[in-house]
């Protein structure tokens, strides 16, 4: 058994088979991650590149990570302080990279479909580290490992993904995943952050009252506000953001039973989450980080044996 | 296709294999049993069964190993990982480790790799009920051998066990 696909660009190609196998191996690297020793050699002789076209720090990071937990060899390239600045085209900065003999890419851009483009062109296998506002495909398996971990399975699972809908590439990969593989899927926010006709589009249901989403689900899945992609005015101010659809200790222990809190982070405190909750018991927010290597060591160790069986 | 051993030679075999063991190793004191995933786990089971009535079974260290992530073909075939559940530390410890058939070794070697991650142990000892001898591409040999064979490249040995394929035997299959 292998993944049905050289790339792994968004979760939307993946197939529910797909994306149980990438969930069952990450349980293995996460064994590997608790030894004495949190490293094996199976990608010793794999050469990686991460490209940063955008900031990151917890996916740049933990890509980088399981990288070396796998034995890969890395180089990290971000746009600024590079020769982008005098110019050069994306698929020239990723041809001379891989002229040096690389054979993986995992990238992140601002622009959504800029892995898809680079899949066109080039040999090497491909890892969307998240496109603009379409996929971030390793958050979502990620947070659908530590919802597996926590509540022992995705199927039937009641999961609310609560915030900025809209500019969200976590939103959709996380929709995407969770309605394949059999969780309910509720998407709350403000009515501006949320697409028209998302129902329609994708098998989730909206809601607008955050009481009323959180009293229906297991698990609250609380997105960040993303202030760099908002040009627009879709909310008066963040003071009000926070009233309406801000989670507090107080509005937690009002509900009738415990909701398990998920956040990708970086975490605006006092914004979409307050520090008692991002603090708390509930929150499973350190452990979504901790997950993260481990699925993006089942991620590369599954393509990169897909290259060598191609 | 001919068969290897049958069902009452196999009992009898994994007697002698834990006999052996204790034998060597007195009350399995600083004594550890490591099965390799995924086949060399139902010879294992039946050893740590086997010892369980000479000695109590909280006193015996007993994991699982899987070598998946230190082969060295993943150039050239994709593996699936299993279970790796080793709960002590083997630092210092004499381990034994428990394989269904030893072929080329490689998986052997595979196995002491990924043994070295979890500590150093004071001594690596090797179980296997069938060692397909002179077919060795590496320099590793068993210290508890059920049967020795000698077989050709073109022959297959295969171990069936009750708790998987209903029946327990061992074929040469030409």
């Amino acid at each position: 058994m292998s993944l049905s696909t050289r790339h792994l660009l968004g979760i939307k190609d993946l197939t529910p088979s797909d994306i149980s196998l990438i969930l069952d191996t990450a349980k293995e690297f996460k064994e590997v991650l608790q030894r004495p020793i949190k490293k094996v050699p199976s990608l010793r002789d794999v050469t990686i590149v991460n490209l940063f076209y955008e900031n990151s720090t917890r996916t740049r990071i933990s890509f980088e990570l399981a990288e070396k937990r796998l034995s890969a060899d890395t180089i990290n390239f971000s746009a600024s302080g590079s020769s982008v600045s005098k110019g050069e085209t994306l698929l020239d900065t990723v041809n001379n990279i891989l002229s040096m003999k690389v054979d993986m890419v995992v990238m992140r851009h601002s622009a959504s479909g800029a892995p898809h483009f680079l899949s066109r062109h080039i040999p090497a296998a491909i890892i969307n580290a998240g496109d603009g506002i379409n996929e971030h495909p390793t958050q979502a398996l990620l947070d659908a490992f530590s919802i597996k971990e926590k509540h022992g399975s995705l199927e039937g699972r009641r999961v609310a993904i609560i915030g900025d809908i809209m500019h969200s590439r976590v939103a959709q990969s996380n929709i995407y995943l969770l309605t394949k593989m059999g969780a309910e899927v509720t998407v709350c926010g403000p009515p501006t952050l949320i697409p028209k006709y998302i129902d329609q589009a994708f098998n989730v249901k909206v809601e607008y009252s955050l009481r009323r989403t959180l009293e229906w689900c297991d698990v609250a899945n609380v997105l960040r506000i993303q202030l760099e992609r908002q040009n627009q005015v879709l909310f008066s101010s963040l003071r009000e953001y926070s009233l309406a659809y801000g989670i507090n200790k107080k509005l937690l222990n009002s509900l009738s039973r415990p909701v398990t809190i998920m956040h990708p982070g970086p975490i605006n405190r006092g914004v979409e989450l307050d520090s008692d909750v991002a603090d708390s018991d509930q929150s499973i927010i350190l452990h979504q980080v901790e997950n993260g290597v481990a699925v993006r060591m089942a991620v590369l160790y599954l393509l990169a044996g897909e290259r060598n069986s191609a | 296709m001919k068969s290897l051993l049958n069902q009452q030679q196999i009992a009898l075999t994994i007697k002698r294999l834990a006999n052996q063991v204790l034998e060597n190793n007195t009350g399995l004191q600083d004594t550890v049993l490591v099965g390799i995933q995924p086949r060399g786990i139902f010879l294992s089971e039946r050893i740590v069964k086997e010892l369980a009535s000479d000695i109590s079974l909280n006193k015996m260290h007993y994991g699982k190993l899987d070598i998946t992530f230190y082969r060295d073909d993943l150039r050239k075939e994709l593996h699936l990982p299993n279970q790796t559940d080793i709960r002590f530390s083997i630092e210092g410890k004499k381990v034994v480790l428990i394989d269904d058939v030893l072929y080329t070794g490689r998986t052997i070697r595979a196995a002491l790799d990924a043994l070295m991650d979890f500590g150093r142990p004071e001594k690596v000892e090797l179980m296997v009920l069938i060692d397909r001898r002179y077919s060795r591409q590496l320099p590793i040999q068993p210290d508890y051998t059920g049967r020795s064979i000698d077989s050709i490249l073109t022959q297959k040995v295969k171990v069936f066990w009750q708790e998987r394929d209903g029946r327990d035997e061992v074929v040469l299959i030409d």
